[in-house]
């Protein structure tokens, strides 16, 4: 989208007198992440669909070879997490045990779950906690994706799940994720992106325009957070424009995939 | 019946029509564009005032349907009962506001647009006048139900400044009607005070909550609610004139029986008990040697 059209957003919707990055940043820690009602929300703006986005993210990352270490930012409620520690069971029983490594794959596994906001981190705890899971190889850290305090190449797979576009630089996030990679890492990241089919396009607008804001307003009494994130979604970059952004942070490789027609993408980048 | 606001709206309608119609030149090449470019989206209406946000009748829809449903299922939510208000009450308000224009005292506070809030009025002032006025009953029914006049939200879907003015006035005189009407801010008397609201308003939200309020009512008041509020709240809404035409800033002085009397309200059955100065209790009880706390010095509230 244009810089005009970003600028115009920026104006109307950014709040008077404070700057754009201070009013992301408040809106990272502030009423923006309440919690619960975001996470009914969520299934009430994405019709639910948003699991199946999640669970087919997470299948594109397998196999996975044992002792990978997995780094899920911006995943602080553990959506990505949980599932890729469920698959990863599903992979284990499926594999033969004689021939792996005695100490097995799922065991040798890391993954570490970082967010900026320690609530969301909270609200992972719990529910690894109520999910029985085996959570022995989960890590939990509140930092920010632009600056990382984690030593370079230490990392297999780097998972972003609609997150990056909450980020006030993409292209610092990018670097950080490639310094923490190990060469022949993955980068791999869903987001929201661009429809190119009018007709849909129109439905999808209007729906997240006209109908997301009034849904929030009934559900979590806030209007404005929700015309914010609608708005937020519009200014990402498109697919390709995103693509080069990886490409520019030294990834190769770069590809992406469509799911829904467009409402998300999957990219991946590997360093090589 | 159409009135101004109905009229401009669909003005307005009708020349979005025309324009799309008669500046396209090849209209499925132009419709693509004009999707393609986003602006359906990006036309959007100019608000009318501070914190409007304009919405269409689908929204309209959600925000009506929706914030009845969260009302009623999830009591915390005050804020539904405004967004309800506001998005429900275009017919009301306009009702409201043509008899508010049919009074001399209605008309000099739709030209004064007076606000009611703890920078406006000098609360403290009113809290030295005698007992009996109309401000020193008002300080006295803020102080004992613990609120005060900054708590209103401002209003944001009324399609109208004027309307949207009226929707404001209405919310701010709430807490002078309680007080005229002696109710408390425990649930009989909300509702009480709802039915009157009703009666005079007819603003759905006013009359939902006056329906709907009484159902989470504990058995023993409902006794009281049927015999003796009721009754007393449908005599006052139909009788009484039309509170919002009551211009209070100017009446603080005054005597508030006087004043009940103008507006042909009825004494309440259950009056608010006068505050007990609490620092002249002292209790004194020999139980055994130990000494029982003081009361705090909270108020009591009905």
């Amino acid at each position: 989208m244009s810089m005009i059209r970003f600028v115009k957003y920026s104006m109307t919707s950014f709040q008077n007198g404070k700057s754009p990055i201070a009013f992301v940043k408040k809106l990272h820690t502030g009423p923006y992440y309440k919690v619960s009602k975001d996470i009914k929300l969520d299934n009430l703006n994405n019709i639910g669909i948003h699991r199946i986005w999640k669970d087919y993210f997470v299948k594109k990352n397998f196999p996975l070879h044992p002792g990978t270490n997995i780094i899920d930012v911006a995943g602080g409620t553990g959506d990505i997490a949980f599932r890729m520690l469920q698959a990863l069971e599903r992979q284990n029983k499926n594999s033969n045990n004689s021939t792996d490594d005695a100490i097995g794959s799922r065991k040798n596994t890391t993954i570490l779950i970082s967010d900026i906001n320690q609530a969301m981190l909270d609200v992972g705890k719990r529910r690894a906690l109520t999910m029985n899971l085996q959570s022995d190889c989960l890590g939990w850290l509140c930092a920010n994706a632009q600056e990382l305090p984690l030593p370079e190449n230490s990392f297999d797979l780097y998972t972003i799940a609609f997150g990056i576009r909450n980020v006030t630089d993409i292209s610092k996030a990018l670097d950080e994720a490639y310094r923490i990679l190990r060469p022949g890492g993955r980068f791999m990241c869903l987001e929201f992106s661009h429809v190119e089919n009018p007709l849909l396009k129109w439905a999808y607008d209007t729906y997240s325009f006209k109908v997301i804001p009034p849904l929030g307003e009934v559900v979590a009494g806030d209007w404005k957070s929700y015309q914010y994130l609608v708005e937020s979604i519009r200014k990402f970059p498109t697919q390709d424009g995103f693509k080069n952004m990886i490409e520019e942070a030294g990834f190769r490789s770069v590809c992406y995939e469509n799911l829904t027609f467009g409402v998300v993408s999957i990219h991946s980048g590997y360093k090589i | 019946m159409l009135t101004q606001s109905l009229i401009t709206c669909h003005n307005r309608v009708i020349l979005a029509v025309l324009h799309r119609q008669y500046t396209t030149t090849s209209r499925l090449s132009n419709i693509l564009n004009h999707i393609r470019e986003g602006d359906h989206i990006n036309r959007k209406d100019e608000p009318l005032y501070d914190g409007h946000i304009p919405i269409n009748i689908f929204q309209r829809a959600i925000l009506a349907v929706g914030s009845s449903i969260m009302a009623l299922t999830d009591p915390a939510r005050g804020d539904m009962i405004a967004v309800n208000g506001e998005s429900s009450g275009h017919f009301a308000l306009m009702r409201m506001h043509k008899k508010m224009l049919e009074s001399e005292e209605g008309q000099e506070i739709l030209k004064d647009r007076p606000k009611i809030n703890s920078s406006s009025v000098d609360l403290e002032k009113l809290k030295h006048y005698p007992d009996g006025t109309l401000g020193r009953e008002y300080t006295k029914f803020l102080e004992v139900n613990n609120v005060s006049p900054d708590t209103r939200l401002p209003v944001r879907f009324v399609d109208d400044a004027d309307l949207a003015y009226v929707m404001q006035r209405y919310r701010e005189t709430h807490d002078l009607v309680h007080t005229l009407l002696g109710c408390p801010t425990n649930m009989l008397g909300e509702v009480a005070v709802k039915w009157v609201e009703a009666l005079q308003t007819g603003l759905p939200m006013c009359i939902g909550g006056a329906v709907f309020g009484p159902v989470r009512l504990k058995p023993k008041n409902r006794s009281t609610y049927l015999n003796e509020y009721l009754p007393w709240a449908i005599r006052v809404g139909s009788n009484s004139t039309f509170l919002m035409n009551v211009y209070y800033e100017r009446r603080w002085e005054q005597d508030i029986t006087e004043l009940r009397a103008e507006l042909k309200i009825e004494t309440p059955p259950v009056i608010l008990k006068p505050q007990r100065p609490v620092a002249d209790v002292s209790v004194e009880a020999e139980t055994n040697g130990l000494k029982m706390p003081q009361p705090d010095s909270t108020p009591i509230a009905m």
